[in-house]
């Protein structure tokens, strides 16, 4: 089964996440895919990198030092790179009853992801939500 | 001043008056509440023209008559009741009887005047209402908040238990899917990651243990004649570890023994906690200082002083909350429950002292904890009785 899985050689993921073990896993996961993944802790770190590194996806969470740490990151890296496909993991639904998607045209004007999806996620969702937003 | 809403019902114009002139200057002070309550009164003069009003406004208190021309009063007293109006009923009525009494006590009246009545029957009977009604309403208000506190307990609870949980699964999943192959050293730090969450659940599940034992008095408390010096030093052990590999030296200064009634077990609890806090929230190479003095034959002072990251005013005001932990580079890999410090405030609480801190960003720390021999505390009690 693994010998099927599309390879991401040569191409960069930014990671943001301030939960370690959620970074550490989806890190080991996007590495097995091919990545080579950058990463980071906080907001204001993934700020830095977004104005500094290349990058070809970045996951974002939600929740950092701020609420909206995530919309803010998504609105920066599209800001400067257009094209590069933005996820937003989070588990805002479920600790604020809130719910955001990115599903119409209306919603993905202000929330500057691309897919938003709940955590917690199983790495094969996050590599769905990869497969259908890189080209092959 | 609170404004109780009274609505006069009776058909006799003249006795609607006496209730509005009476009750219109007259105010009850209840000093349990520390208010001051004032009335306003509304009439009905008759048993239709009551529901109606009833329905349409909020009443704290009816003064109801008995006879009306049209309903009943033990059928507005039966409405009342059925509709759960949040309000108290005196009944006026001249046929008073016993039987009326009982019917009308059977549905809900909280009180009698018989007429013809006195202006000061009339405000010794609302000042007895106004009273009952208040209290009733702060008795029911706080058993509200004291359910919304143990829900939000219960919701964070459940959010703490269920990170480590995702934590874990996730990395067990990773290696049930053999992302990295079968060479198990690929899964390491995975399994080291795995260890160090279920050590932090344990911890909080003890600490919760702890806290309820201690809240609810059910944990047996061995008090005697213990040296204070015994748990500082137990705690200092079980930290060293960790404060070598971070380079921190603790300081223990104090003249042994320091005697002192009480549960050695608990100040266990006090020191492990405050020494612990003092070298995980240290900076590398920083120093921990912990002070013990009587400052009087019966109270001790726990002083453990740290030089590390510190608080800013606005960690300080959160510090005491249930499940709080400061998450930023400073803290970063920093474990822990965030139920230490209740610990502490319900432990100096059963010793009548207190945990008060100090702090300063970047620069430390100072927890000051003092207890009250448990032995003094007991005589004081049998003396005061």
């Amino acid at each position: 089964m693994r010998d099927e899985k599309i390879r991401y050689d040569g191409k960069r993921a930014l990671l943001v996440d301030d939960d370690i073990d959620f970074l550490e896993q989806h890190k080991f996961g996007l590495e097995s895919i091919g990545f080579d993944v950058i990463t980071a802790e906080s907001q204001a770190d993934a700020e830095k990198l977004i104005d500094t590194e290349r990058y070809d996806i970045a996951v974002l969470d939600l929740m950092m030092e701020n609420e909206d740490s995530g919309f803010v990151l998504a609105y920066k890296s599209k800001k400067n790179n257009p094209d590069t496909p933005v996820i937003i993991a989070t588990s805002v639904t479920n600790e604020t009853g809130m719910k955001f998607d990115a599903v119409t045209e209306e919603s993905r004007d202000w929330v500057k992801a691309d897919i938003m999806l709940d955590k917690n996620l199983r790495f094969e969702q996050l590599e769905r939500a990869i497969n259908t937003l890189l080209p092959k | 001043m609170t404004t109780l809403k009274v609505l006069a019902i009776d058909d006799e114009p003249g006795m609607r008056r006496g209730v509005v002139k009476t009750l219109k200057r007259f105010s009850v002070e209840l000093r349990e509440l520390d208010i001051t309550v004032g009335f306003e009164v509304a009439e009905a003069e008759n048993g239709s023209e009551a529901l109606e009003a009833l329905e349409a406004n909020a009443f704290d208190i009816v003064l109801l008559d008995y006879k009306l021309p049209d309903i009943n009063g033990l059928e507005i007293l039966n409405k009342i009741k059925e509709k759960k109006y949040d309000l108290l009923t005196i009944m006026m009525t001249a046929y008073a009887s016993l039987e009326v009494a009982v019917s009308a006590t059977k549905n809900g009246a909280f009180d009698f005047l018989a007429k013809p009545f006195s202006p000061d029957e009339l405000r010794a009977v609302t000042r007895k209402a106004a009273s009952a009604l208040m209290l009733l309403r702060h008795a029911r208000k706080l058993d509200e908040e004291k359910k919304q506190i143990r829900f939000q307990f219960l919701s964070v609870l459940a959010h703490e238990l269920k990170a480590p949980l995702n934590a874990i699964q996730g990395y067990l999943d990773i290696m049930d899917d053999r992302i990295a192959g079968d060479d198990i050293e690929k899964y390491d730090k995975m399994i080291k990651r795995s260890l160090i969450r279920i050590n932090g659940m344990r911890k909080l599940i003890f600490d919760l243990l702890d806290l309820t034992r201690i809240e609810s008095g059910k944990k047996k408390r061995d008090i005697r004649e213990i040296d204070i010096l015994d748990a500082a030093h137990s705690a200092i052990e079980s930290v060293a570890p960790l404060a070598k590999e971070r380079n921190i030296t603790v300081n223990l200064n104090a003249e042994p023994p320091v005697q002192f009634q009480g549960d050695i077990g608990e100040f266990e609890i006090v020191f492990n906690n405050l020494v612990s806090n003092a070298v995980k929230y240290n900076k590398e190479g920083g120093k921990v200082d912990i002070d013990i003095t009587k400052t009087d034959d019966d109270t001790v002072e726990i002083k453990v002083a740290d030089t590390g990251i510190g608080m800013n005013e606005e960690q300080l005001s959160k510090l005491f909350r249930e499940f709080v932990r400061f998450k930023n580079e400073k803290t970063r890999g920093v474990e822990g429950s965030g139920l230490g410090l209740s610990i502490l405030q319900r432990i100096a609480k059963l010793y009548n002292g207190d945990v008060k801190v100090e702090s300063e960003e970047d620069a430390g720390t100072t927890f000051t904890f003092t207890a009250k021999s448990a032995e003094t505390q007991a005589d004081n009690k049998e003396q005061s009785t």
